[in-house]
């Protein structure tokens, strides 16, 4: 798993391996717990980084090694072409934005944004204070104290008080977690907007797929201490290679079924009797037995025996009934039972061109098999299902 | 008291559970010049006292005493100075009783009703105690004295005979014990009445508790940790303490204290350490059993 | 609350002897601490009465007369200002020594994880939970069977304070250094500040307080004390002692001036750090 999970993110485009940040066999062990596996990782130059996944799957404390406030049990980490795994974290070129901030209360805001640079000995500092205060538009509370400013605020001086320094990694550790979600989507562009201005390699640890998936080059999503898989958001979310990426990134539909005959660029399933197909290229695992995979958006409902709207048509599952029906702005999502007892999503755009359904209408389920993937049925179905979300 | 303790999302649960602790000898060597003090002169003497509370009698400072394994000495000194120990615990039940009674009620004024006073009112707990101890006890000499207001108004009242007092009596020792410990109750009950969450209250009379019941039921056992550290650190030294029985006291009055300083001064240093250790023994079995109590039952 | 209103306004208004009596209920537990805090400063108020006392007789504690005499000439009565000087010296090298060893101490159990930590918690809670009695003639016991109860005197006294202000420091200062949020110091190392620099510009500022208070109480014990030092003074007299060895002879005024004095002293020393706290604050 772990050798070859960065095949999916390997932009290396540029020729700044030189700084890369590279973890290889990095691992974190608590007695017999171990929190981090073996972890293999290249974090491009330059790049936006997010570690997503569950709280406790090890990603803040992948963070922490890098940033030198945990000790890694064995493993190394690479900083631009140095070994960096055995230093304190003062000698690290490395910053973090905490999460909840770990501002100084006792210092002025313009003491905590010049604190590393007058650590490292440098003397006039007034100017790029000044600067720093001005790119995350804090100019007027220079002189306040950390507990008279709002959360947002407070979040863009821990922010103001990294990036001063030009670290060659960022590291923010649930940096938008305190904020109101309104707050966090605007903090999420303005984190983005600076990254690109800057140019500095940040890597960013969150639980929120959203926040990842929005600022992110590159996701990886972690879970139980190993990276489950690593790519472009878009990517991750179209070809889910595990059931708890499915569930973790959005939602899936996935349905016991076999392969049945797998030799050309398709492959015909058997879902419950149903015949379907996929696409090869999505078929994550090379065992009969899969998990037949659909995101809710993909689907479009008709009533029972319609035919299916042409951009839908291909997969078809027949005999569903509604059962649920909740009504969220942009679109309407329904609940569909299926003759094998299974309930199904369906989320359907507000768009004016779908016929209005209610509860116990008899429908069908159509899809692209372009939409359909496969994963090993080994897998637990359940695995990375938000239980609070949805 | 500023804004380190209050910082928004941090605060005592992130401080515990996110941080690990350092490894190392750094741990001991920050710990060992203290630690050490207190082996040397906290732990060795105690470990002595008992030794020494099995000395043979016969022995004296000059000539020495000899390691005899001498039990008597206990009970010695249980049938000598049985009456003192037991009134030393039971002056010390009252006091502690008597402050619960009034530091109840000032530790929940100030907690829930001080508003932008409540630093005066921690300060004005504080403040009668940076004067003397023995200064302040003296004070009551003349509070509770024969000529003074207060027996005077009790005798008018009739509370007092004609030729009643206050002073040298059982109530003067008490009322001293209960003023002197008073702020040990109060400040630790404060800090746990501080940290009840008033939502708590609203929840509650919003759940139909009447505010007398809301109190019983959700504040009382929120502050039982700092009303059973407060009982302890006015329990514990008012039972060894022999300045209020000696200064605002008779002969029928005195403490186990009392004793134990004046055999030390006459020199019998094993009956003296046996009362010292029986003393700590029946301190720790009563603490033993109120703490279980308090821990495990819920005190209505 | 407002589910009330119409009920109330339907009835009739509300006498004003109605709107005290709710006055009061509310508020009967504030009426309550405010006495006891009036019980609390009366032997305050006599002592200062008394520290203007002129005395008709040497043995009569009672207010005989307005003077200015024991103000004026507060080291009257032979000894006592030697007493204060000792009980000075005493509390402040007590102070001092406990408020270091005891801050060091506080980190120790805070900051590192190591063996033996339960162990020293009790070692550190005991003393607080042992009669002064008890822990006075646990020391002399110690002395005398050491041989040095020839010894006895400003040095086995200054141990003694030492000891029995570390557990108070510990427990003051690590409630202070608990309510701090470790990732301060790891957002300092972070910026480049090594151990040294993370502790005199992070924990130790914002720890001071914690330790401040450590000191004033280590002070005001050591200065208190009575039953600990008696036990192990020898011949040496402290404040507290005088005030003991001139009950029983009769008190003269001056012990009342220097009880004014202190309380003023620690009141000022309080206000001062309110202020000082508030300034900051506001800053």
């Amino acid at each position: 798993m772990s050798a070859a999970a960065p095949a999916g993110a390997a932009p290396t485009e540029g020729t700044s391996a030189g700084t890369d940040l590279v973890l290889r066999g990095l691992r974190k062990s608590y007695g017999s717990f171990t929190a981090v596996h073996d972890l293999d990782l290249v974090v491009p130059s330059g790049s936006f980084f997010a570690l997503l996944g569950p709280s406790g799957c090890g990603k803040t404390t992948t963070l922490r090694m890098v940033a030198g406030l945990e000790e890694p049990t064995s493993g190394q980490i690479m900083l631009g072409g140095s070994d960096v795994s055995r230093l304190k974290p003062y000698k690290r070129p490395v910053n973090t934005v905490f999460q909840s901030y770990a501002l100084f209360p006792h210092l002025s805001i313009a003491e905590n944004v010049a604190f590393g640079l007058k650590r490292r000995g440098k003397k006039k500092v007034d100017a790029e204070v000044a600067a720093m205060l001005e790119l995350v538009e804090l100019s007027d509370l220079a002189k306040r104290r950390p507990a008279q400013l709002s959360g947002g605020q407070q979040q863009r001086v821990a922010l103001a008080r990294a990036l001063i320094n030009r670290p060659q990694v960022l590291l923010l550790d649930e940096p938008l977690g305190a904020l109101d979600l309104k707050l966090r989507r605007q903090m999420q562009l303005e984190l983005k907007h600076i990254q690109t201005e800057v140019g500095l390699t940040f890597v960013h640890v969150t639980h929120d797929q959203e926040e990842a998936m929005t600022m992110a080059d590159t996701v990886a999503v972690m879970n139980k201490g190993r990276i489950e898989q690593m790519g472009a958001p878009e990517d991750l979310y179209e070809n889910p290679a595990t059931t708890f990426v499915a569930n973790f990134l959005g939602q899936s539909n996935l349905v016991a079924g076999s392969v049945v005959e797998g030799g050309g660029e398709t492959v015909a399933l058997d879902v419950q009797g149903t015949r379907l197909t996929a696409p090869r290229a999505r078929l994550a695992t090379d065992a009969p037995q899969v998990w037949v995979g659909v995101r809710p958006e993909k689907i479009t409902l008709t009533r029972a025996g319609s035919p299916a709207p042409s951009a839908a048509a291909g997969n078809l599952l027949a005999g569903g009934v509604v059962t649920d029906i909740s009504f969220v702005g942009v679109s309407t999502q329904y609940v569909v039972r299926m003759p094998w007892g299974q309930e199904l999503s369906v989320f359907l755009q507000n768009t004016g061109a779908h016929e209005r359904l209610v509860v116990g209408d008899a429908v069908d389920l159509h899809w692209s098999p372009d939409h359909t993937f496969c994963l090993d049925a080994s897998q637990d179905a359940r695995a990375g299902v938000e239980e609070d979300e949805s | 008291m500023s804004a380190a303790s209050h910082l928004p999302g941090g605060g005592a649960s992130a401080a515990s559970d996110d941080a690990p602790r350092k490894r190392g000898l750094g741990g001991y060597l920050l710990l060992s010049p203290g630690g050490l003090w207190l082996v040397v002169f906290f732990v060795v003497p105690t470990v002595t006292l008992v030794a020494t509370s099995l000395y043979d009698p016969s022995g004296s400072l000059q000539l020495g005493y000899a390691m005899t394994w001498h039990w008597q000495n206990y009970t010695d000194a249980v049938v000598d100075y049985g009456p003192q120990l037991l009134r030393s615990l039971q002056y010390a039940v009252i006091a502690t009783i008597a402050c619960v009674l009034m530091g109840y009620p000032l530790a929940y004024a100030i907690a829930f009703k001080g508003g932008r006073f409540k630093n005066l009112m921690l300060v004005a707990v504080i403040a009668p105690f940076f004067t003397s101890f023995l200064v302040r006890t003296l004070s009551w000499q003349y509070i509770l004295g024969d000529n003074e207001a207060v027996v005077s108004l009790l005798r008018w009242l009739h509370v007092l005979g004609p030729e009643g007092h206050l002073l040298a009596t059982p109530f003067a020792v008490i009322t001293g014990l209960t003023y002197n410990f008073l702020p040990f109750l109060v400040l630790p009950l404060y800090a746990s009445l501080e940290k009840v969450d008033r939502r708590l209250l609203e929840a509650a009379s919003d759940l139909y508790a009447s505010p007398f019941t809301a109190f019983r039921k959700v504040t009382l056992p929120l502050s039982m940790p700092g009303l059973v550290a407060g009982t302890l650190l006015t329990f514990i030294p008012a039972a060894g303490d022999y300045i209020n029985s000696e200064l605002l006291g008779n002969p029928t009055t005195r403490m186990v204290g009392n004793e134990i300083q004046d055999l030390f001064a006459a020199g019998d240093y094993p009956t003296a350490s046996s009362l010292s250790v029986i003393l700590m023994a029946a301190i720790v079995l009563l603490v033993a059993i109120y703490v279980r109590r308090a821990g495990t039952e819920e005190l209505v | 609350m407002s589910t009330a209103t119409p009920s109330a306004t339907a009835t009739a208004p509300r006498s004003a002897g109605s709107r005290f009596t709710r006055w009061l209920g509310d508020n009967v537990v504030l009426l309550v601490g405010l006495l006891v805090l009036l019980y609390m400063f009366t032997p305050v108020f006599v002592v200062i009465l008394m520290s203007f006392n002129d005395p008709a007789a040497r043995n009569s504690y009672s207010f005989d007369g307005f003077t200015l005499d024991n103000w004026t000439n507060i080291c009257g009565p032979l000894g006592m200002c030697e007493a204060l000087r000792v009980s000075i010296e005493i509390g402040v090298l007590a102070t001092l020594v406990a408020t270091l060893l005891g801050t060091l101490m506080a980190f120790a159990m805070v900051r590192h994880r190591f063996r033996g930590r339960a162990a020293a918690n009790i070692v550190i809670f005991l003393p607080m939970a042992t009669p002064e009695v008890v822990m006075g003639s646990s020391l002399l016991a110690l002395f005398v069977n050491g041989g040095v109860s020839g010894l006895l005197g400003f040095w086995t006294i200054l141990i003694a304070h030492i000891m029995f202000c570390l557990s108070f420091v510990v427990v003051t200062v690590k409630a202070r250094l608990a309510g701090l949020d470790p990732r301060l110091e790891q957002a300092a190392m972070d910026l480049y500040a090594n151990e040294w620099q993370t502790f005199w510009r992070i924990s130790f500022p914002l720890v001071f307080p914690g330790i401040l208070a450590a000191a004033l109480l280590s002070f005001s014990l050591s200065f208190d004390d009575f039953i600990i030092t008696n036990l192990n003074a020898g011949q040496e007299v402290t404040f507290p002692m005088f005030v003991w060895g001139a009950a029983q002879r009769g008190i003269p005024a001056q012990i009342n001036v220097v009880g004014t004095i202190m309380f003023l002293i620690a009141l000022a020393a309080v206000v001062a750090g309110d202020v000082l706290a508030r300034r900051r604050a506001g800053r």
